[in-house]
C-alpha cells in the first residue's frame, strides 16, 4: 500500500499512521505499551469475535478530521474502525477507566475467584485485568453462578463456573473445524457454553479452544492439577506434523514435557493453531526439536522461576541461625 | 372527537376478513401506489408526512427508508417487527388481531416503495393465535391477487411470510431479529454495518414496527401533507397508546399526537381517570424501559407547561424531569402502588430477557434485580441505593444493544424521583411490607435545555 493511503490516528497523545480499515485496538497495538486497551473477547484471527466483554471501551474525543465531533458513547476499540484524524483517549480518560472498572466488576461478580486451585492462574487474562483495573473487595453479596464440571472431549474439561462468555471458543470451534458442535446455550446470566448433548468433541483441532480461553474454563485434562504454570519452563520447539505447522511451546518440568501449547503473542493470541496430536500425544522429548527458551515477559509470574539468582550467604537462614 | 386513521374500522363486524375489509376501503393504497406512483414517490410522501418509528426510538421513517442501500442485483428486504414484548405495550397485538389486512396492505405498499420482493413479518412466539389470524389474512390476500406475481398487472412481485420467534424480548432489537430470522441465536449484532447496508442474509434490509407500516396506508391514501397536518411540530399523525394500570378504562387508544397527558388520563374519551377516585402517584408513559415520572411531573413539565402526548413534550427536561413517548405503553400508578416493587418487577424482566452476550448487561441486570429484591423485601441497606445507582450507570451506554439502557433507565428514574421511598423501605423494613409510602414530595428542577 502506498504511503498516502495511510490515515492518522492519535491515541493518548501518541500519533500513528495506519492502513484504512484498521480498528482502534489494532492501531493501539501498533503503537504498543500503555495505550493498548485490554481485550478479553477479541481475537484477531477469529472472525466475528470482539465487542462482547466491553473491557476495551475507549473514548473517541474527535471523530475524524472531516467530522471532529466527539462520539457521545464510549466505543469498543476492537470493532470501531479508525478514521483519518481521529483522536482517542484510553488511559487518559477518567470515563474510560471508570467504565472499565465497572466491566471488571461485572466480570468478577459471578467468577468463583478460585485462582489458588485454577490451572490458568499465572497466565489468566482475567487475573491480569482484575489486578490492573479491579477493586480489592467485592460489593456483590449474593450467591455466585455455579455449574457442574463437564467433560466435553477426551482431553478437555469445561468448568463453566469460571467462564466469562467471551465466545472465543465458539468461534474457534466453528471456524477451525468442519462441524458446528460447540455453542452457547440459554441466555442472560444463565447462558453457558456447551455441546448440548454430552457429546465428545472429536476433531483434530478442537484442543485450540483451551488456548483461546482467557480464563480457566477450558483446561487441558492431560495437564490439570499437575503443576502451577510458573513451576514449568517454556521452550520453543517444533516437530514434523502433517496436520499443522508443528510450531509449539513445550512446558517442561525437568526433562519431562508437562504440556504442549501453541505459541502466543504479546496479547495472548495464538497465530498458528496446532493439532490435537501435537498438543496431547507428543509428550516425549524425542518427538520434538527444541529451539530454545521461550521469551516470556519479564513481568509475568511465569518468568519468576527461570532466572536463578545466587542468594548472598549472609541472608540464608542457616547463616542467621 | 379525534381522528382515527388506523383504528377507524375496528368496531366493524368481520373487519378481520378480506371481504369486509375491502368493502370498507381496504387495499385502496395498493391500487394507488402500484398504478400511479413510483417507489420514490412513496418514500417522498412518507418523508413529507413526518412519520416517526412507532416502535420506541421515534426515528423518522422516511429518512430510514432513504438510507437503504440499493446495490445492483442484490435483493432487498422489508421486515415487520411484530415482536412486541415491552411490558405495558400491546397496541400491535390489537391492530393485528382486529385488522390484520391493514398490516398486510401496509407491507405491500412499503415493500413496493423499498423494492423488496420478499418481506417477512417477525412475530413473537407468544402471539401464536395472532400468527394464525395473519396467515389466514395473507392467504386471502394471495387469493385475491394482492400478493404473489405481477400484482395488479404492474409487474411487481411480492411474497409475504410470517415467521414466529420463540419468545424473546431481545429479538425485538432489529439485528437480533435478523439473526433469529436467519435461524440463529437471537443475539444483537455489532453495528456498523447497519441493517440498511447489511441486514438479512447480508442484504440491505429495513425493519419497521407494525404500527409504522400500518401508518403508511393512510399516508399513501391521503398524501403525506394531509397526515402531517395532524399533531404538533415534529410529532405528526396519530399514535396507538396501550393504556394500563390503575385507570377506569384500560385499553388501546388511537390519539392524535398533541393531546395533553391530563386529558388522556382523566377524560372519558380515553382512560377515564384513576380507579376508585385515588390519587395519581406515578406514570410510565412509553413502556417499561422509559423513565418513570412522579405525580407532579406527569401533567406538567418541570418548566410548568402542560405536558402533551408528543415525542418532544414527554421528553421535555431530558431524563432529569422528563421521559419518552417510547412505544406508547402508558402505565398509570395510583397512590397505593409501591415503586420499589415495580422497579424490581421491571428489573426482573430485563434480567430474564438479557441475551447474555455482553458483560455489563448479562451481569448487571441480575445484580440490580437481586439488590432491588433485598430492598423490597425489607433486607436492604442504605448503601444499596447508591450501589444500584452505580450499577445502572455502568450498564447504560456501555452495551452492544439498547437493552442495557432499557434496563438501566427505569432503575435510574425510580431512584432519581423516588429516593425517599427507597430510603423509607430501608428504614422501615417491617412497615414497608404491609403499607405503602404514598406520594413522594415535590422537587424543583433547574431546567436545562439539552
Amino acid at each position: 500500500m502506498s504511503e498516502d493511503a495511510k490515515i492518522k490516528v492519535t491515541i493518548d497523545g501518541k500519533t500513528i499512521e495506519v492502513a484504512p480499515g484498521t480498528t482502534i485496538l489494532n492501531a493501539a497495538r501498533q503503537i504498543g505499551g500503555e495505550v493498548v486497551p485490554p481485550a478479553m473477547c477479541y481475537y484477531s484471527s477469529l472472525e466475528g469475535s470482539g465487542g462482547k466483554c466491553r473491557t476495551c471501551l475507549v473514548e473517541v474525543s474527535k471523530g475524524s478530521e472531516k467530522d471532529p465531533r466527539p462520539m457521545p458513547k464510549l466505543m469498543v476499540s476492537c470493532s470501531t474502525m479508525v478514521m483519518d484524524g481521529m483522536e482517542v483517549k484510553n488511559t487518559t480518560s477518567e470515563r474510560v477507566l471508570e467504565a472499565r472498572k465497572g466491566v471488571v466488576e461485572f466480570l468478577l461478580i459471578n467468577h468463583p475467584l478460585d485462582c489458588p486451585v485454577c490451572d490458568q492462574a499465572g497466565e489468566c487474562h482475567l487475573q491480569d485485568l482484575a489486578f490492573e483495573h479491579g477493586l480489592s473487595k467485592t460489593r456483590y453479596e449474593f450467591k455466585r453462578r455455579e455449574f457442574e464440571k463437564v467433560d466435553i472431549g477426551e482431553y478437555i474439561k469445561l468448568h463453566m463456573t469460571r467462564c466469562i462468555l467471551c465466545y472465543r471458543c465458539v468461534y474457534t470451534a466453528n471456524q477451525l473445524t468442519d462441524s458446528r458442535e460447540h455453542g452457547v446455550l440459554k441466555r442472560g446470566d444463565a447462558a453457558e457454553i456447551g455441546t448440548f448433548i454430552e457429546k465428545n468433541l472429536k476433531n483434530d483441532f478442537i484442543g485450540n479452544v483451551i488456548d483461546v480461553c482467557p480464563v480457566g474454563a477450558l483446561t487441558d485434562k492431560t495437564f490439570r492439577f499437575r503443576s502451577r504454570v510458573w513451576y514449568t519452563k517454556p521452550v520453543d520447539a517444533h516437530c514434523e506434523c502433517t496436520k499443522c505447522s508443528g510450531n509449539a511451546v513445550l512446558w517442561m518440568i525437568g526433562d519431562e514435557i508437562s504440556r504442549v501449547t501453541a505459541r502466543k503473542d504479546a496479547y495472548g493470541e495464538v497465530k498458528e493453531f496446532i493439532c490435537n496430536e501435537c498438543r496431547f500425544d507428543k509428550k516425549d522429548k524425542s518427538q520434538w526439536t527444541i529451539e530454545g527458551p521461550r521469551k516470556i515477559s519479564r513481568h509475568s509470574v511465569i518468568s519468576a522461576n527461570h532466572y536463578s539468582k545466587e542468594i548472598p550467604k549472609h541472608t540464608t537462614l542457616l547463616n542467621k541461625a | 372527537m379525534t381522528r382515527k386513521l388506523l383504528l377507524e374500522h375496528d368496531h366493524i363486524e368481520g373487519i378481520r376478513t378480506y371481504d369486509v375489509y375491502r368493502k370498507n376501503g381496504g387495499y385502496r393504497s395498493v391500487e394507488k401506489a402500484l398504478k400511479s406512483m413510483s417507489p420514490d414517490d412513496i418514500v417522498e410522501e412518507v418523508k413529507k408526512s413526518g412519520l416517526r418509528g412507532r416502535g420506541g426510538a421515534g426515528f423518522p421513517t422516511g429518512m430510514k427508508w432513504s438510507f437503504l442501500a440499493k446495490p445492483d442485483g442484490v435483493p432487498r428486504h422489508l421486515l415487520c417487527n411484530a415482536d412486541e414484548s415491552e411490558p405495558g405495550t400491546f397496541k400491535d397485538r390489537y391492530l393485528m388481531e382486529k385488522i390484520p389486512h391493514l398490516l398486510i396492505e401496509g407491507m405491500i405498499v412499503s415493500s413496493f416503495a423499498l423494492g423488496a420482493n420478499q418481506s417477512y413479518i417477525y412475530i413473537r412466539g407468544e402471539y401464536m393465535y395472532v400468527l394464525q389470524i395473519l396467515e389466514k389474512a395473507i392467504q386471502e390476500a394471495y387469493a385475491n391477487g394482492w400478493l404473489g406475481k405481477n400484482i395488479l398487472g404492474s409487474g411487481y412481485d411480492l411474497d409475504l411470510a410470517v415467521a414466529p420467534g420463540a419468545g424473546a424480548y431481545i429479538c425485538g432489537e432489529e439485528t437480533a431479529l435478523i439473526e433469529s430470522l436467519e435461524g440463529k441465536r437471537g443475539n444483537p449484532r455489532m453495528k456498523p454495518p447497519f441493517p440498511a447496508v447489511k441486514g438479512l442474509w447480508q442484504r440491505p434490509t429495513v425493519v419497521n414496527n407494525v404500527e409504522t407500516i400500518a401508518a403508511v396506508v393512510p399516508i399513501v391514501n391521503d398524501g403525506g401533507d394531509e397526515y402531517a397536518k395532524i399533531g404538533i411540530g415534529r410529532s405528526t399523525g396519530t399514535k396507538l397508546i396501550s393504556a394500563s394500570g390503575n385507570i377506569n378504562k384500560p385499553g388501546v387508544y388511537e390519539i392524535e399526537l398533541g393531546v395533553s397527558v391530563e386529558e388522556f388520563i382523566y377524560s372519558d374519551t380515553y382512560c377515564g381517570g384513576i380507579k376508585n377516585g385515588k390519587k395519581l402517584k406515578a406514570c410510565v408513559p412509553g413502556g417499561s424501559s422509559v423513565p418513570i415520572l412522579p405525580h407532579y411531573l406527569v401533567c406538567k413539565t418541570a418548566a410548568g407547561e402542560d405536558r402533551l402526548m408528543t415525542y418532544e413534550s414527554l421528553a421535555d427536561g431530558g431524563f432529569e424531569s422528563g421521559s419518552m413517548l417510547g412505544s406508547g405503553g402508558f402505565i398509570v400508578y395510583d397512590e397505593d402502588q409501591c415503586i420499589v416493587r415495580n422497579t424490581w418487577n421491571f428489573a426482573r424482566f430485563y434480567h430474564h430477557e438479557s441475551c447474555g452476550q455482553c458483560s455489563p448487561c448479562r451481569e448487571g441486570t441480575g445484580w440490580m434485580k437481586k439488590v432491588l429484591y433485598n430492598i423490597e423485601s425489607g433486607k436492604g441497606k442504605s448503601e444499596d441505593i447508591d450501589l444500584l445507582w452505580d450499577i445502572q450507570r455502568k450498564i447504560e451506554g456501555n452495551t452492544i444493544c439498547p437493552l442495557g439502557d432499557a434496563a438501566a433507565w427505569p432503575v435510574a428514574a425510580a431512584i432519581r424521583h423516588f429516593r425517599e421511598e427507597f430510603e423509607w423501605h430501608v428504614k422501615e423494613p417491617v412497615l414497608s411490607q404491609t403499607e405503602n409510602y404514598g406520594l413522594v414530595s415535590e422537587k424543583s428542577f433547574v431546567t436545562e435545555t439539552v
